[in-house]
């Protein structure tokens, strides 16, 4: 590895996009801020850890790696992430979930440049990638796909349909990461419907596994990297996470899932996640 | 009496078997074709594309919500998918994936359903695609074709390929007669097709029906009624101006379809000649029930839908005008 991550710019930028996530749910008092909040270090290592390749002002590249986002509930951390890599002007970010607005509830592809699929009905993600990665093979071109999982979302048959298939076609050039944090809309998901074993069901289906602290940058990037190199069979990153991560209350109350902060504790929000 | 005797039809082959050659020789003509299969190639008659083209034909199994997706990431990559499987597993397994990965971008995915309709026959109601039109209305972005012999299949699948948009299009396993010609017929998605004039009232047919609406009429003429018939062979955009012409030029329609009444061609008839020009009507199609199984033409005479229920819908009609 030749480049050395500037982890302060990193975390820094984490930092602002929670910010970012915590204004556009709480400005409009809707939207899943907790599931948004969970995913920050992925997406961070994805689109600024010099995972992903992709140019903004060119969306359509043909070379473009994919970041398909399955989870389309974290879309207000999507938005932010596609402001702040330049695909639009991050005062969009503030129309969240308004008529007349293209920052739709969960991602619309076509309303914003950079979705790149559809989603908010969950477990369409590694189909979705996979058409992406069979069509790359006819076409000669050699990108990547990322597709970001909830762990709920993993309850769905579509997302196991997809594991034998991805494993059928060898899609080596499929990563899923699994955002783990533990938490479905209703309650722990070990109460709720269990996963586990889980690493095993991905093993078990012909997946090659990685586990890593999903708030640990770092480790994020190097896992991703390492996984690049896994050939023949495609990847799952299951990344451990604590949801609504960054602000305290948030993250001991799984209620948070679908509603936003009121302004009071937003304001509380805000400083924790400064002094982060 | 065989299906378009009456009306002097030539039969002709499976309309499956049309579908497969069609599809074959887009494939020959447009290396941007993709087809994926829900397992069931030698029944849908996709078969010879996997054995021609393997390296565009994907076997993605008994999977068919995955199958969706994956034509949504393959539209994304500039390729044309046809995903292909018996419409009643196809669309009823896949439809929350034909609304979230292409409906709502409207992405350039074709859907073919099989087997659409009661005359699969023998395989039973578990199997028919008697509410395909009704589920694919429900999703606004999807073009919806129905053809009706070998000539409008071979267009239509044509017109599916260079439509740029969804499109949803409706094989059968059975053989429909000659309504065209063997190598051509008017075909423009939204515009349907006058097949027989007359002034008395309007049979609006689609798929099979459309046969059985011509022996109907060739029946009529007997009685001294003059029927007008139209090949609605596109269910969505739905040619408003050709029913509004029906409607107020001969003053009584019948809709005939294979295919529940509720949520079918004949309902979106009728919201049209209301707002246009309302009319007597009449419907025949399945009225709310599941069939068994059985010969297909033992299926159509059961439930309501030959020639004859045409003849008695037409009568009725025709009787209502003020």
């Amino acid at each position: 590895m030749s480049q050395t991550l500037d982890l302060q710019a990193l975390k820094e930028r984490a930092q602002s996009l929670r910010l970012d996530i915590l204004d556009m749910t709480t400005h409009v008092a809707s939207g899943h801020p907790s599931s948004s909040f969970s995913s920050v270090e992925i997406l961070t290592a994805l689109y600024f850890g010099g995972i992903l390749r992709y140019r903004s002002d060119d969306p359509h590249w043909l070379e473009r790696d994919r970041f398909i986002m399955s989870k389309g509930h974290a879309a207000p951390l999507l938005y932010a992430v596609l402001a702040h890599a330049g695909y639009f002007d991050r005062e969009k970010l503030w129309a969240l979930r308004q008529v007349d607005s293209p920052v739709e509830g969960h991602p619309v592809q076509g309303r914003l440049p950079g979705i790149e699929t559809t989603s908010g009905s969950l477990g369409k993600g590694i189909s979705v990638g996979l058409g992406h990665v069979l069509g790359g093979r006819m076409n000669g071109l050699n990108y990547r796909v990322y597709v970001l999982l909830g762990d709920g979302e993993c309850e769905e048959g579509q997302i196991w349909e997809a594991a034998i298939a991805a494993a059928h076609f060898k899609a080596d050039s499929l990563t899923a990461i699994v955002d783990y944090n533990k938490y479905q809309e209703t309650g722990p998901i070990s109460r709720e419907m269990a996963l586990e074993p889980f690493a095993e069901k991905w093993r078990a289906f012909g997946w090659h596994v990685e586990e890593v602290d999903g708030h640990d940058i770092q480790a994020i990037t190097e896992t991703l990297k390492a996984v690049q190199e896994v050939k023949g069979q495609p990847s799952v990153v299951i990344a451990h996470t604590v949801k609504g991560k960054g602000v305290s209350f948030v993250e001991a109350d799984y209620t948070f899932h679908g509603r936003a902060l009121t302004p009071e504790q937003a304001e509380k929000a805000r400083e924790e996640i400064l002094c982060g | 009496m065989r299906l378009g005797e009456k009306a002097g039809l030539k039969p002709a082959k499976p309309m499956r078997d049309v579908f497969g050659e069609a599809l074959l020789q887009l494939c020959r003509d447009n290396p941007k074709i993709v087809v994926l299969d829900g397992d069931l190639s030698n029944t849908t008659k996709t078969l010879a594309v996997r054995q021609e083209f393997p390296e565009r034909f994907y076997n993605i199994g008994l999977a068919e919500s995955n199958m969706v997706s994956i034509g949504a990431g393959l539209a994304d990559c500039g390729f044309i998918p046809f995903v292909t499987s018996m419409s009643a597993f196809l669309l009823c397994n896949g439809y929350d994936q034909l609304r979230i990965s292409i409906a709502i971008a409207g992405l350039n995915v074709k859907v073919v359903g099989s087997h659409g309709g009661i005359t699969l026959g023998k395989d039973g109601p578990t199997a028919m695609g008697i509410e395909d039109l009704a589920l694919m209305g429900g999703l606004p972005t999807f073009v919806i074709l129905v053809p009706c012999d070998p000539a409008s299949m071979h267009k239509a699948v044509r017109a599916t390929a260079e439509h740029i948009g969804p499109v949803y299009l409706r094989s059968s396993r059975v053989a429909m007669p000659h309504i065209y010609p063997e190598d051509d017929c008017p075909f423009e998605i939204g515009k349907a097709n006058v097949v027989r004039e007359g002034g008395d009232l309007t049979i609006i047919g689609c798929g099979i029906m459309v046969a059985a609406a011509l022996d109907a009429a060739a029946m009529l003429a007997g009685e001294g009624i003059e029927a007008r018939v139209l090949d609605m062979h596109t269910i969505r955009p739905m040619d408003v101006e050709a029913i509004a012409a029906a409607a107020c030029e001969t003053g009584a329609i019948v809709t005939a379809e294979e295919h529940l009444l509720h949520g079918g061609m004949g309902s979106n008839i009728a919201r049209i000649v209301a707002a246009t020009h309302p009319v007597p009507m009449r419907f025949v199609g399945l009225t709310d029930t599941y069939t068994d199984s059985g010969d297909p033409y033992d299926l159509l005479e059961k439930y309501g839908l030959t020639a004859q229920d045409i003849l008695v819908a037409a009568r009725e009609a025709v009787a209502a005008k003020a």
